[in-house]
Formats: C-alpha cells, structure tokens, sequence
C-alpha cells in the first residue's frame, strides 16, 4: 500500500514538473511566441480584448503580474480544465478538441499494447525455451532489426506496400466518413476495425521486439534457476514448468520494462498516428506543430503525460496481483 | 600464464581512467610489462575483443561500416545533396543510384551525406545524455542521504514523463536548429541512465579500496570520478549504446515532424521531405526506404553491440555452443560479472526496498 502511495505520489509530482517546464518554456523562448500567435488569430478575423489578454497572460507578455502570480493563474487555469483556445481549429477550446481525438488515440493504443506485449512475451518464452534453435536464431535477427526501427517509417512502408500498392487496407482516416456516420452502429464499428488495422499493425510490429527481448532475458535467467530444475527432476510437464515455474516469474522484470518503456510507445503512435492521418491527438499534435499552435500542443503533452500515468499506475496494480512479495510488507 | 591487458598497478589506475584502469587491479598479479610497445598490444587487445562474441563482431562491423561512410563518404559524393536538377521523381538509375526527389535532389547523396549529420549528432548527444546521467546516478548513489533523495525523486519523476512527446513540446518554441534538438533530446532521456548508474554505485561505494582512499584522506570528488568510476566504465559504455539508439531515433523523429533544421541534410530531414511532399502518393518508394533502413540498421548494429555486452556480462546469456575464448575476453567477463551482478541484485533489492519504505 505504502509503494502504491509513494508511486502515487511521483505521478503527481511528475504532472506538475511537466505543467511547470511547460509554463517556463515560452518564458525563456527567444522571441514572442505570443506574437506568431496574434498573428495567426488576427488571419481568423476578430480578436476580441478578452482573448487577447489570456493569451498576454499565457505566454508571459505585456503583463505587470509578477512571475508566480501568472504561475497561479495558469495552474488556476489548468485545473479548471481550460487549456486555451486552439488556433488550428479555431475558435474551438483547446480542450474540445482533445476530447473528440482522444477516444481514437487511447482505443488503437489499448489494441496495439495488449497485442504487442502479450504476443512479445509469449514468442520471448518460447525463444527462451526452444534457445540455439534455428527459430530462437532467425527470430532473435529479426527482432534485433524490428528493434531500432524507426516507427513512423515502418508507418510509411505499411502504407506503401499494403495501403496503396495492395489496395489491402484503408490508409488513411480513422473510418469511412462517405458511408458511415459515427455512433454505436455495426456500420461504423466495422469501418472503424478496417481503418485500424493497418496502425495497429504498425505498432505491434514495432514494439514486439522490445517485449520478446526483454522477456526471452529474463526467462533464460530464471531457466538457470535451482526451482525449475527441482521442478523437472519432479517430472512435471515441460508446459507446466515453462508456464506456472519460469514464465510467470520471469515476467515481473518485462512488466517494469512495461512500465518504463510505454511513455516511449505513446510518443511512437503519435508519429504512427501521423503517417495515417489518424483522427487522433498524434495528428492533432502534428497539426498545432505545423500552425504553431502552441495552446493546443501543450494541451496535448498534458494529456500524453496523464494517460502515461494512468498505464504507469496500472502497472503497479498488476505488479502488486503478480509479486507477492509486495503484498506481504502489509503485515510486516 | 597471465595474459591479461597491461593493467598499470592500482596506483596508476586512479590516474588514468583510460578501460584498462577498469581491469580489477587489485586482484590482477604484479607482472613487467611485455616488450611490445603499448599500442600494440591495445590493438590486439581491441581486435579479439570484437572477434571473441558473435554479436558484438556483427555489431562493429554494421557500426564500423556507417562510421566510415560518415568519414569518408562525402568525399567521394561530387552531386550536391540539395542541388536542384530537371531530372525530377526518377526511379534508381545508374546515373542516380537512389533515384532523384521531387526537385531533382540527388538521394544517394543525400543518403551518404545524412549519413555523417546523423551519425555525429546521435553520438554527441549519446555523450551528453551519458555525462549528466553519469554525474546524477554517481552524485546521488556516492553522497546517499537528503542529495541521493533528491536526485531520485527528479530522476523519477523524469521517468514518468514520456521524453519524445515533451521533446516536441520544447523544441516548437526555439529555432530548429540541430543543436537545439540535441539538447532537449538530451534534456529528456538521461533519467534511465542515472537510475542504473545509481544502483551500479551504491553497490560499489563501501567496496575495500574506495573505503581505503576514503581512509587516506581522498576529497569526494576525487573519489566519484578516480576511484567509482572507472569500475563502472564498462556499463557506462553499455549505457551509451543503448542512449544512442534511442536518441537517434529521437531525432530523426523530431526530424520527421519537421522540427529539424530543413536546410541540412540528415536522414530524418529526408524522411520528412519525402512525407511531406506525398512521396507516397506518387509511389517513389526510393525516397522514403532508404534513409529509415539506414537507421534502423545502424540500430541493429547498436543493438547487437549491447547483447554481446550482456552475454559477456551475463554468462547464462550466452549461447550454448561456444568457441574457447582469449584470455582477454575472460578477463572482461570477469569484470563484468563482478561489476553486473551486484547492480541487477541491488536494483531487485532497491525496488523491494522501495515497497517497504
């Protein structure tokens, strides 16, 4: 309970350094980011005295507050969920607009991970298991070049070749706006499946190999282990001892790895998201990059960051389930 | 009959923090040096160094191959990379061997030219990355107390944040300059390093001979960086490879959004031109394929680097059938296994530790 607490506590503190660099950043910038902003808005027609002075007040300029009273203001803000108007999909709130990407983002990044990570760790198992095999071999090569790949680039090949080339999938667009109408119907869903198909095809590709890796390590690690050998002198099956003796220990170490490495993933299927035209926050990212939307970017970040923290602290929960070690300390 | 490196007597390797000092000299036996003149015995100790491990020749092979391509390529490459020609959206011609862009670029140029800007960015910022991860995990594991605290606490609250989305955050707002993508990249990403850098020291800090230059009066700094330090070079070197993956993949993504300095040529710049120009749509594969291959073998090869490293370390990694190994390369494994153990068994410990503070 005590870890959770304390894990708790780094996930808050983790926002709140992210808020302040974030806050900082346009401060310390060279030039007026406030500037290319009144610029853009001025193209958009009106900019009425109000908006005018949240975004003064945003970016630090032509303001007589001192530093931590704009501080407060801004956290004030944050808090109460206003995140500032985007100029890329004016004159929405930022906030609106992260709100209609952000279901598209989190469902291709729930499908992809548990593929990836479950598919991962069970090639990782039987690597380590069938180890020196032609398959361990080949796998461990290609997994090796998987590895390194460069996520937006696999994205870019898998539009090629499959997308265009092919005709096999859809390639760009979250689902077929021509046919279907968004909602709970079978139409939508269905065309919806389609389009992910090839994104989420991208990402397990490209993350696979980091789970299989991890994994296969540490299940030769505990293969050497004195139990597992007790266990087949037992003569228990050789699936027994694979699964219920080595794999289910040799996965907490893959399940930290987990944690570390998935604010990587959802940077990687932001650019995945990119490369699609996804209708989520990755593409909304790239837009606001382009227009020099910085409301909408930061908006973005913030939420990046939370939902790394709410997998983070899934992790811990599942860590606590799969570790009995960690439940023990409750009464020691 | 010993035929471990020239390890200098312990004195001398607090002095000279070159890999060698990393040879536990405390219990290599007092022995001449050879007659042959020192670089060459490095030498030989370098070449059965990258031949004794599979992984680890493969690796250096792919990295030595990029390296020389970075040094020398642009010699040989008379077409400017960036020039514009009527030859417009070829396909791969004898004339160019990687076909031309939508302006007439020249993209085998570009790929050999890239190839340098790319190479040295991810190797310097891979340095920098590993100098502040170094100085926080030593600093922080060598004082322990109210600093160590500290250092964790910011360590572990970078950890949280995910580096590249940040990373795009804080470039926007300066000038796309490569060196301001090689600072935040490196502003994001030392946190894994100083962690494992911080376990590798607490394991080290109340070894005997840090206790005995402690006793003899050494000052702190000269203890972190003379005494702790060189024992950890080996995972320091482990620790760069992997940064540097990760931070050339890093910046080619920023490079990838159009964030890079556009002027140069590197390969992300070139993977964000063929994106951005629909290089897709007009099906010239030979504009995206390439620099992507380019980096994720160069990745591969980094890779491979570290497994070695690891089956060295770890010898229940290895595979089953081996080749005997050189004298050199048992010596690094014992190092290793003395220097890699104790920190994956006190990071297990730390974390149950954390659990019950």
């Amino acid at each position: 309970m005590k870890r959770l607490l304390r894990r708790l506590g780094i996930y808050l503190l983790a926002i709140w350094a992210a808020v302040t660099v974030n806050f900082f950043l346009p401060r310390l910038a060279p030039g007026n980011p406030a500037d290319a902003v009144f610029f853009r808005l001025a193209q958009h027609g009106a900019v009425s005295a109000a908006t005018r002075k949240a975004l003064e007040a945003e970016f630090g300029v032509d303001t007589t507050d001192p530093l931590w009273l704009q501080y407060l203001h801004y956290l004030n803000n944050l808090l109460h969920g206003n995140l500032g108007v985007s100029i890329t999909y004016f004159p929405a709130n930022v906030s609106d607009v992260i709100a209609q990407n952000i279901g598209w983002t989190l469902a291709l990044l729930t499908m992809s991970v548990v593929i990836s990570f479950t598919l991962g760790t069970l090639i990782g198992v039987f690597m380590a298991w069938k180890r020196g095999s032609a398959l361990d071999t080949t796998l461990s090569s290609v997994m090796t070049f998987l590895y390194s790949i460069l996520y937006p680039w696999l994205a870019l090949v898998a539009v090629y070749f499959l997308g265009f080339k092919l005709g096999w999938f859809p390639f760009s667009d979250g689902y077929d706006s021509s046919t279907t109408t968004m909602g709970w119907n079978l139409d939508f869903i269905l065309s919806a499946a389609q389009h992910a198909v090839l994104p989420a095809l991208t990402l397990v590709v490209s993350t696979v190999a980091g789970w299989m890796l991890t994994m296969r390590n540490s299940m030769i690690t505990t293969l050497s282990e004195d139990y597992i050998l007790m266990a087949r002198a037992k003569g228990l099956t050789s699936r027994r001892v694979m699964f219920a003796y080595a794999a289910r220990n040799a996965l907490l170490p893959s399940v930290t790895g987990f944690a570390i490495a998935i604010g990587a993933v959802v940077g990687g299927q932001l650019l995945v998201e990119i490369v699609f035209s996804y209708p989520g926050i990755g593409f909304a990212l790239y837009q606001a990059i382009q227009n020099q939307d910085y409301a909408l970017a930061d908006g973005i970040l913030l939420l990046v960051i939370i939902v790394t923290v709410v997998m983070n602290l899934i992790v811990d929960l599942l860590y606590t389930v799969l570790d009995p070690r960690t439940r023990l300390e409750r009464t020691a | 009959m010993n035929q471990a490196p020239p390890s200098p007597p312990s004195q001398a390797s607090q002095v000279s923090p070159a890999p060698q000092a990393a040879i536990p000299s405390a219990r290599a036996k007092p022995h001449t040096r050879p007659a042959t003149p020192r670089w060459f015995a490095l030498l030989g100790n370098l070449w059965r160094l990258l031949t004794t491990n599979r992984k680890i020749a493969t690796g250096s092979g792919i990295v030595g191959f990029f390296v020389l391509v970075a040094l020398f390529g642009p010699l040989f490459v008379h077409e400017s990379p960036l020039s514009y020609t009527l030859t417009i959206t070829q396909p791969p011609s004898a004339a160019h061997w990687l076909g031309t862009n939508q302006s007439g670029q020249d993209l085998f140029s570009q790929l050999v030219i890239g190839t340098r800007s790319s190479l040295f960015w991810s190797f310097l910022t891979g340095l920098i990355v590993v100098a502040i991860s170094v100085t926080v995990g030593l600093v922080g594991g060598f004082f322990g107390g109210i600093i160590d605290d500290a250092l964790s606490l910011v360590t572990s609250v970078f950890l949280v944040i995910p580096s590249f989305p940040l990373a795009i955050v804080a470039v926007q707002y300066f000038n796309h300059s490569t060196l301001t993508i090689a600072l935040v990249v490196a502003l994001t990403n030392w946190p894994w390093g100083a962690r494992v850098m911080r376990a590798q020291t607490l394991s080290i800090r109340n070894r005997e001979f840090v206790t005995a230059a402690r006793a003899s009066g050494e000052r702190a700094w000269r203890l972190i960086f003379f005494e702790i330090f060189p024992n950890e070079i080996a995972i320091v070197a482990a620790s760069f490879i992997t940064t540097t993956i990760q931070v050339l993949l890093a910046v080619a993504g920023l490079e990838f959004l159009g964030l890079g300095d556009t002027t140069t040529v590197s390969w992300g710049n070139t993977l964000y031109s063929a994106y951005s120009s629909s290089a897709l749509l007009q099906g010239a594969w030979w504009w995206f394929a390439p620099p992507g291959l380019c980096i994720a073998l160069l990745g591969s090869g980094l890779a491979l680097l570290n497994f070695g490293i690891d089956e060295i370390a770890d010898p229940r990694l290895r595979e089953l059938k081996r080749r005997a190994r050189s004298p050199f390369g048992k010596a690094l494994g014992r190092l290793w296994n003395r220097s890699a153990a104790p920190a994956e068994q006190s990071e297990h410990g730390q974390s149950a530790e954390g659990g019950a503070a």
